[in-house]
This record gives structure tokens, sequence and C-alpha cells, in this order.
């Protein structure tokens, strides 16, 4: 069954984000990863004020907590009909949006709660992850994950002669944005001589084309339509969400110019009805910089090999065409290990109208992007306000 | 049907020097890295068969490290027969390995362990 434009029968509108809240941005020590995403569980249902004790669907992905949907009930003492524990990497929180649609939609949940927490900068000091790495990788001793971001980043600069002051322009416009974001990690400025003259890591990304490592927390809750107008003032609206996944390993990646986010964003807006060039704000998961490019590419805002020129002279960055990123992405706000729980957050708080200095005037239609593993899952969700519906 | 141990199968070949890979007798195609059936079709009709060596860089980079630890560079390398797998090319700097050069497999023995490099190929 489809419905016009050749979409599946995902339910457009028929669910909403009411609350949306991050919790211990940077460094949060003394916590654990489960107790920070219980503080901004807590948060984001206070803003529509239910406790625990009404939230029956729960999705949830931890970095060291392989059960996190059981360890979640547990804590929270109550005992959901719908538990989702999901690993496809730092995309998974956008796919359980997918989820947990289906799931309201069909009522097997009535309150959705989505939500993640990480305390790897102030424990490890380092990335955590739980997945293992390939024997047929591993020898060869690439830095995990970049150094597969960097093998698809050089393919990509072979074939379309990607320039160092477009990797560059990314990371700035990134900065630019978590400047006017009082939660962001990294604030100070970053000029073009200072991204130039950074450590290089695994070429050609340098450390500025590396997300942060840091703590941080994130929860959003959806619920029906019928129900969201009563809980908030401005919902945003789940009109699309789709998702698509090619492989694990970059070795396996079928084409490392090409991600799934191809086939996931074409998805989405064929079931939310819309095109790119209407979308206000644009939420992608900025692991490195070679992301943005891609996923602009990928998800149709401009053609596949034009990203590197698209994101030149400040297109993306505060006062640009396009503002992508506006909380400062992965780059410069936010990267406790998986981050697409983020780019929810930072839609959702855009078609609010509560994003403060860094709001984007007027905003209807948000699209956020979830990557998972080596540039391996992909998942796309347009959001919009009741005007959209 | 369990004929084929991938992992182990793999290294044993490769602690003798071989460089083997599979191939699936009903399609023809070749498979890397070693698994129990042909990816889409499933087939289990694969076969251990010796690599060519011959493969051409796909992507590369180098991997910085903090001297005195030596820079190292890690690539994607097209085998002859259609896979791609990860490896280095070694014998020449690290950051002189180009897209679309050939390379030659050898097997090495790194660590204790045997391991599948390549160098550039000689005309």
């Amino acid at each position: 069954m489809t419905g016009p434009g050749g979409a599946d029968a995902f339910p457009r509108g028929r669910t909403a984000i009411v609350a949306a809240a991050t919790h211990g941005i940077g460094e949060a020590p003394g916590f654990s990863s489960m107790d920070l995403a219980v503080h901004a569980s807590l948060k984001a249902l206070a803003q529509v004020g239910l406790t625990p004790a009404d939230v029956d669907g729960l999705f949830i992905g931890l970095p060291d907590e392989f059960l996190s949907g059981l360890a979640l009930a547990e804590y929270l003492g109550i005992r959901p009909r719908v538990t989702d524990n999901n690993r496809t990497g730092g995309s998974a929180f956008v796919t359980h949006a997918f989820w947990a649609a289906l799931a309201l939609e069909a009522r097997a949940c009535d309150v959705a709660l989505i939500c993640y927490g990480s305390n790897q900068r102030s424990k490890a000091g380092k990335l955590v992850s739980g997945s293992r790495p390939s024997p047929y990788e591993a020898p060869y001793r690439p830095l995990a994950p970049i150094s597969s971001y960097a093998l698809a980043a050089s393919r990509y600069r072979h074939l379309y002669g990607l320039t160092r002051e477009q990797l560059g322009a990314v990371a700035i416009a990134a900065r630019e944005w978590a400047r006017l974001n009082p939660e962001a990690f990294m604030r100070e400025p970053l000029t073009v001589e200072e991204y130039r003259a950074a450590r290089m890591v695994s070429d050609p990304l340098n450390v500025r084309d590396c997300c942060l490592v840091t703590d941080g927390a994130a929860a959003v809750v959806m619920v029906r339509a019928d129900r969201a107008k009563d809980l908030a003032a401005r919902p945003a609206y789940l009109l699309g969400c789709a998702a698509a996944a090619h492989h694990l390993d970059i070795s396996s990646m079928p084409d490392l110019t090409v991600t799934a986010a191809a086939e996931s964003g074409p998805r989405a807006f064929a079931q939310a009805g819309v095109k790119p060039s209407e979308i206000d704000v644009v939420e992608l998961y900025d692991a490195f910089t070679i992301n943005t490019i891609l996923f602009l590419e990928d998800l149709g805002f401009c053609p596949k090999g034009e990203g590197g020129r698209f994101v030149e002279g400040g297109r993306i960055a505060p006062g640009g065409d396009l503002p992508v990123n506006t909380n400062g992405g992965g780059l410069s706000c936010v990267h406790p290990g998986m981050y697409g729980l983020f780019t929810l957050v930072e839609a959702t708080q855009q078609l609010m109208g509560v994003a403060g200095a860094r709001q984007v005037p007027g905003a209807k239609l948000a699209l956020a992007h979830g990557n998972g593993g080596k540039l391996s899952s992909q998942v796309t969700a347009i959001l919009g306000t009741e005007e959209t519906l | 049907m369990d004929r084929i141990h991938p992992e182990q199968d793999y290294l044993r070949f490769l602690a003798a020097g071989r460089f083997m890979i599979l191939r699936s007798r009903s399609s023809g195609r070749y498979v890397f890295y070693p698994r129990v059936a042909e990816p889409r079709t499933g087939a289990t009709d694969l076969e251990w068969v010796e690599a060519s060596g011959r493969g051409t860089v796909h992507a590369t980079t180098v991997v910085r490290q903090r001297p005195p630890a030596a820079d190292y560079n890690v690539a994607l390398i097209d085998l002859a027969e259609g896979p791609r797998m990860m490896s280095r090319v070694d014998g020449i700097p690290p950051d002189a390995v180009e897209i679309g050069m050939a390379v030659r497999a050898r097997v090495i023995v790194e660590n204790g362990k045997p391991l599948v490099v390549f160098e550039p190929e000689t005309r």
C-alpha cells in the first residue's frame, strides 16, 4: 500500500514530539550514562506535565549497557508496553522516532520516551563503543571510526576535487552556530587559519574535522497528534521518517561517496510530501565534516559532487541561505558517542520557536538526519509545525 | 553447507603464506571477506581459491601519530577479482599512496600473525 507520490503508508503528521530536552552537555562528572539520560528525560517530561509513570513506550540505547531498555524501565520503575533498544549506531534515536510513530499509531503505546546519555568524556576521555572491530580491518589499525570517514573523504576528493577550505567551511559554520548556543561545548571563534593549522589525524581529516568527545544527554517525548495540542503550544509533527542501511565496515560500503541517505531521504520526503527546497532548518549528524557535505548531496539539497562548493561562502552558517546544524552540531556543540537524538531535539526546538539567539525565524519545516557506524546506517526525519499538516 | 569455516580457514591459509578468497561455483562471483554464503543469493557453494594478488588502490589515508611513532597508511584495495578489502600499501611513504595505483599483495607476519599487505606493482 502506497500513498500519494509513491510514498509508503507512514502515518504522516499523526504523531508529534511535544517535548525535547538536553542535559549535561560538555562535562558531567559523577554521573552514569543512565543518570544523565534520566535527567534529560525528566526535563522533557516536565515540559508537558508528565512523570515517568505516564510513559508506556521506551526507546533508548546507551553506549555502555547492552540491555539499556530493560535498565531504563527498572530505573524509572515503570512497566512499558513497548521497549526498543535497537543498535544501528548513532542513528538509532531517529530510527526510534520511526518505530515510536508506528507504535503510537497502532495504540501499542500512548506516551513514547526516546532518550540517550553518555558520560564518556568524564569517565573514559574517549569514544566508548561496544562494537567489535572487524578481524579483516583491525590488523591495519584504522582509527575507529575516523579513518573510515577519512577513506570516504579521500575517494570523494579524488572524484570531485574537495578542498581543505571546503571541509573547513563546514567546521567553521558549525562553530559560528555554536557561538549562538549557550549550551555548546566549544564557543570560541574558529578561524580559517586555525582550521588549517589544526593537527592532522587521518588524512584528509584534521582534529577540527572531527566531532567532539563530550558527555551529554537528550530526550524527546512523542504522543499522537490528537493529544499533542493539549500538551504543547507548538508540537513538532512527524511528517516523514525513513531509514536505510548498507553495511557496517567501510570496506563493504558499496560506493564511498554515496550514503544510504540517498534512499532514506527521498522516502522521507515522499512521506512528508515536501521538497528539500521547502526545508527551513537542517540538522545533520556531523560526526566529521565530510558527513555534512555527503548528506546535503544525498538528501537532495545539491547535486552529487557539488557539496563542497555548496558550503562555501557561509551558506550553511548563521545568516546563510540554508541554516544547517543550528546548535553547533557534533563538531562544536556536543558529541557524547552517539549524537543522533540531538538532531531531533534541535529540530524540535527550532519548530517550537524556543532556540534563542540561534532561532531560525519562522521555521516551519525541519529535517533531522541520523548517521550510524561508518556512514553505515542512515535515517531521515521531517518535522513540521501545525501549519504544515 | 558446513565446509567453510570463514575466519579460521582464511587465517590457516594465510599462515601457510597463501592469500585465499572465496568463489561461488554457481555464480562465479568472488567473495571477500570470507563468510558462509554469497551475499544476496545466499549460495553456499563457496570454494576457496587463490587470489591473484593484483589490486588497485580505491581510497587511502595516512594515520598521523605523535613522534617518535611513525605515520602509517591505511587503504582500501579493489582486488582484480572484484571484492574490496582494507589493507595498506608498504614500500613507499604512506602519503605517496595514490588512488588508482596498481598494487600487488604480499603475505607478511606482523605481531606474530600473518597479514596481507600490498606493494606498488613493478612493471
